[in-house]
């Protein structure tokens, strides 16, 4: 009978083959004493340097096979080979003591590696497996055994084992290693993150019951699932197969769309960019083939701390983003406080309403100190790179005005200091409030962009909460009422020749993209993940139909119909 | 002896990258060198030491060096303490 065990899934795709199972093997040396500590202590040295030596081996195969990035943990695990307060300590238990080196080895390797599993980051809790990985490797060199079991497999398998090192993963033969399943572990592994960058199938974190599998055994691993499922019969392995053969495809197509431009169907250009809330995010939209920052959410740098980030902080921060994008836009938005995001430290006064208080560029207006450090901060970031500036929640014309004046005098001032500033910085604004949406062409002549933030422009609009489950119905992205609005800000910005985006959950929205494309939507931003799904699905749809079927969506009387509309369209082309 | 106290600005607190790239630097020195986190004062050439403080953005950290070019020391291994290092 077939069985499935459930784990977390560290790497997407499905595997199927048999299990190759590693036991996991606990050599625990008993406290013994040894004739000559001289003699011991030079056992040690010969086996932390073969060690080394194993270890540059792997780091510059892995170098070669992942990139530079990659190998960088390998660095790591040498420093601990060179880290007195593990290889002294121990070679002083072996001369003091007059134990064995296995015994002073495993005993100060497993005092790191217990402090470290008892540690509240659960980052720092997965560099016990980094401890564990170097102090076994010195213990094989001590004991005489090369290599790993990893090499001794021969025939294409699902590897299965208790837990698997970094060192491990990096070296996996592809070639017949079809995919792994560990018993330990988390999304963010170096197992699982390995996994990703070589894009093999794994599962972590399965439990106990993947160590009761012979190898052998029957696996299909559907890895986004996390699903492994055992001894599969004839029907539901066809299924697999079947399933495993579309995502194969489709991993392709997506794969080869990564440094492509967004074109459609008929040669209509537009532009797919990522929404980001902190530098951490940047690897993953270098990945995805993200064609510029749609919106950095720089909130985040406020939050989570005991003070206001320093301007030199934000400095920092935004400068990486400019450079890694490498001359791509990157739209940064000011800071968006208030409503649900609050800062402890700043006392603000409770309002009874948040959302419709004195939030985002409201506070800054009313606090210029704050706003001014964080406009310098971007000033003076803008020379490495395209840097284009959005003001969040403006309702009326003189809120930009005055923004855009401290802009100038920060501007003016910084020039004064002799600071380098960028002369073709963009400035832009959010259209959250229906007030600004409706009324954009008073904005358009004093902006080079919009941005349509849709989160909060649906709920103004709705008067709902989408986060309230009694009224969260209400939240409709493509009802016939949020389309004109949006057609109106679009318009709006083609007639004054500003280009108009769109940074709410909608721009990434598979039923709502073909709406905006035909709307006449310019710059799509939404999170890394839905970009090259989104670049798949432009390319199959035509502008100059959507053109025409968008304006008749306009006309419908519920999202339903218009969602019907959409449904029946894509399925006919 | 210096001693000196600095602010964590790395957004991903200070682990195994720039701990690698601290520690590298430090064991470059002949002086003794020592980081204190949260009350606890560690060996800042130890790697697996330093992971152990668990450091965290905007977290303050005390340098302390000592011996044969404790100064320079101080200086080159502050600005890391204080540097973005992704």
């Amino acid at each position: 009978m077939t069985t499935t065990i459930q784990g977390i899934a560290a790497s997407p795709g499905i595997a199927i083959g048999p299990a190759f199972v590693i036991a996991a093997e606990a050599y625990v040396p008993t406290k013994t004493n040894a004739d000559d500590s001289q003699a011991e202590v030079t056992r040690f040295r010969q086996a932390v340097a073969q060690a080394g030596e194993e270890l540059e081996k792997i780091r510059l195969s892995t170098i070669e096979r992942l990139g530079e990035e990659k190998a960088e943990i390998f660095e790591a695990h040498q420093l601990v080979l060179e880290d007195p307060d593990l290889i002294d300590v121990i070679e002083e238990q072996i001369v003091n003591e007059g134990v064995i080196a296995e015994y002073a080895l495993h005993e100060a390797a497993q005092s790191f590696v217990t402090t470290l599993r008892e540690m509240d980051n659960e980052l720092l809790r997965e560099r016990a497996a980094d401890v564990e990985d170097v102090a076994g490797r010195i213990m094989n060199a001590l004991r005489g055994r090369k290599g790993s079991t990893l090499s001794s497999i021969q025939e294409p398998c699902i590897i299965v084992a208790e837990d698997l090192t970094p060192s491990d993963t990096a070296q996996l033969d592809l070639a017949i290693v079809r995919g792994f399943v560990t018993k330990v572990g988390s999304r963010t592994s170096h197992s699982a993150i390995m996994a990703r960058s070589l894009g093999i199938p794994a599962i972590v974190g399965a439990g106990d019951r993947v160590m009761s599998l012979t190898t052998g055994d029957r696996l299909v691993v559907h890895a986004a699932e996390g699903r492994i499922v055992v001894e599969p019969d004839a029907e539901e392995l066809a299924t697999y197969e079947q399933e495993q053969q579309r995502y194969l495809q489709k991993q392709r197509e997506l794969a080869r769309l990564k440094d492509e431009p967004t074109v459609t169907k008929d040669e209509h250009r537009v532009e797919l960019a990522a929404n980001i809330g902190s530098i951490e995010d940047m690897q993953h939209v270098l990945d995805n083939g993200a064609e510029a920052i749609g919106l950095f959410r720089t909130e985040f740098l406020y939050m989570g701390r005991p003070s206001l980030p320093s301007e030199e902080e934000q400095y920092n921060q935004y400068k990486y983003v400019l450079e890694k994008m490498e001359g791509k836009a990157v739209v940064i938005r000011t800071l968006d406080i208030g409503g649900d995001k609050e800062l402890p430290y700043m006392e603000l006064p409770k309002e009874d309403n948040p959302f419709l208080g004195q939030r985002a560029l409201r506070l800054c207006l009313a606090r210029p100190d704050l706003f001014r450090t964080q406009l310098r901060a971007l000033l003076r970031a803008s020379r490495h790179g395209q840097l284009k500036i959005m003001f969040p929640m403006i309702a009326v014309l003189s809120e930009l005005l005055e923004a855009k004046q401290i802009l100038q005098e920060e501007k003016e001032q910084l020039l004064k200091e002799g600071h380098d500033i960028a002369d073709n910085i963009e400035v832009g604004m959010m259209i959250e409030i229906p007030a600004a949406a409706i009324g954009a062409a008073i904005f358009a002549p004093h902006v080079d962009f919009f941005s349509i933030g849709t989160n909060d422009l649906i709920q103004y609009l709705m008067a709902a909460d989408r986060m309230n489950e009694q009224v969260s119905y209400l939240y409709q992205p493509c009802h016939p009422a949020v389309l004109q609005l949006v057609k109106t800000v679009i318009d709006a910005g083609a007639q004054h020749g500003c280009w108009v985006g769109m940074c709410g959950e909608m721009a990434g929205d598979e039923r709502a993209i073909p709406l905006l494309l035909g709307l006449g939507l310019h710059e799509f931003s939404m999170s890394a993940a839905a970009i090259l799904p989104a670049r798949g699905q432009l390319a199959e749809l035509s502008y100059t139909s959507w053109q025409e079927w968008s304006h008749t969506a306009l006309g419908l009387s519920s999202e339903q119909e218009v969602l019907e509309l959409v449904a029946s369209r894509t399925q006919s082309v | 002896m210096t001693s000196q106290t600095y602010t964590i600005v790395n957004p991903t607190g200070f682990h195994v990258r720039p701990i690698k790239d601290f520690v590298k630097k430090a064991s470059e020195f002949p002086c003794k060198i020592y980081v204190t986190s949260k009350g606890k004062r560690v060996n800042g050439k130890s790697s697996l030491s330093m992971l152990t403080l668990g450091i965290a953005q905007n977290e303050e950290v005390l340098l302390e060096t000592e011996g044969e070019q404790e100064q320079e020391a101080q200086e080159t291994l502050g600005k890391l303490l204080t540097e973005i290092h992704e």
